[in-house]
């Protein structure tokens, strides 16, 4: 199941539409690593409203994204996680520590362009 | 309720709805969490329930694929004492863990993976049970009651 990956004016935004695997997952990284910098992106965020379940390996995943996008120098933000996810997730002992999430899409755009109206990237900044 | 408690009931009530999952590969484990999800949908589960359900299928299937290859996930319905609930059971014929304390310790893994998978299992579901022979396999029993 591929992830379509839109470009919307200096963002990326990765909508997950169905249950993922592991190899999809990866995919999902590794690609995204490498659209951000090809269109020169400020931004990226990965909508996951669809997962049913964020598992270790997916969380493990998506915070490799969002490290490797950091180091890329843009940012990204995971957004959509579903209550019931969010309260698996906690339960399992997953966390996304250090990781921009927001309740939705539009929260998530409004994230990313207020990050990108302060003066550069702020180091080391671990929300 | 005396009466009751006084009779011999069979521990389980196992229903006919078993459903046998193969687990061989990566999207094994999608088609393990989803039946499993389907499975405590059809038995009354509230929506949160079934996340925490499909979730730790996910990770006890994801464990066959990553250290044994291949096994099985068995999920049935079942009840005691009036209480209803589902079971999954994760089996395999792989090399067994050999250090079953430290497997159930958080941040142990030996795979490089987050170490979360047995002893997060155990905290999302109400029972858990593991039997490991060396060399021989793994069995994860688990099960979650409606409340």
């Amino acid at each position: 199941m591929q992830v379509p990956i839109l470009k919307q004016g200096a963002y990326l935004i990765a909508t997950v539409q169905s249950a993922l695997t592991d190899d999809d997952l990866k995919q999902l990284r590794d690609t995204l690593v490498v659209s951000v910098s090809k269109v020169r992106s400020r931004g990226v965020i990965v909508d996951v409203t669809a997962l049913d379940v964020i598992d270790s390996f997916a969380t493990r995943t998506l915070r490799d994204v969002a490290h490797m996008i950091r180091l890329r120098g843009a940012e990204t933000v995971i957004v959509g996680i579903q209550p019931e996810v969010a309260f698996s997730m906690v339960k399992l002992g997953l966390s996304l520590e250090g990781i921009a999430t927001s309740l939705d899409l539009e929260e998530g755009l409004a994230y990313l362009d207020r990050k990108g109206k302060r003066s550069g990237p702020e180091v080391g900044d671990q929300r | 309720m005396i009466a009751r408690a006084r009779d011999p009931a069979p521990r389980w009530a196992i229903s006919a709805d078993d459903v046998r999952v193969p687990i061989d590969r990566d999207a094994d484990i999608v088609a393990a969490r989803q039946k499993g999800r389907e499975l405590a949908a059809r038995c009354g589960f509230p929506t949160t329930d079934l996340a925490v359900i499909a979730t730790a299928i996910s990770e006890l299937a994801r464990n066959i694929v990553r250290y044994a290859l291949h096994g099985e996930i068995v999920l049935k319905l079942v009840e005691e004492n009036g209480r209803r609930g589902i079971e999954v059971v994760a089996s395999d014929d792989g090399p067994g863990i050999p250090d079953l304390t430290r497997a159930m310790q958080d941040g142990y893994s030996t795979s490089g993976s987050l170490g979360l998978g047995l002893p997060g299992t155990r905290r999302l579901m109400d029972d858990f049970e593991i039997a490991s022979d060396f060399g021989k396999g793994t069995k994860v029993t688990v099960r979650r009651w409606k409340r």
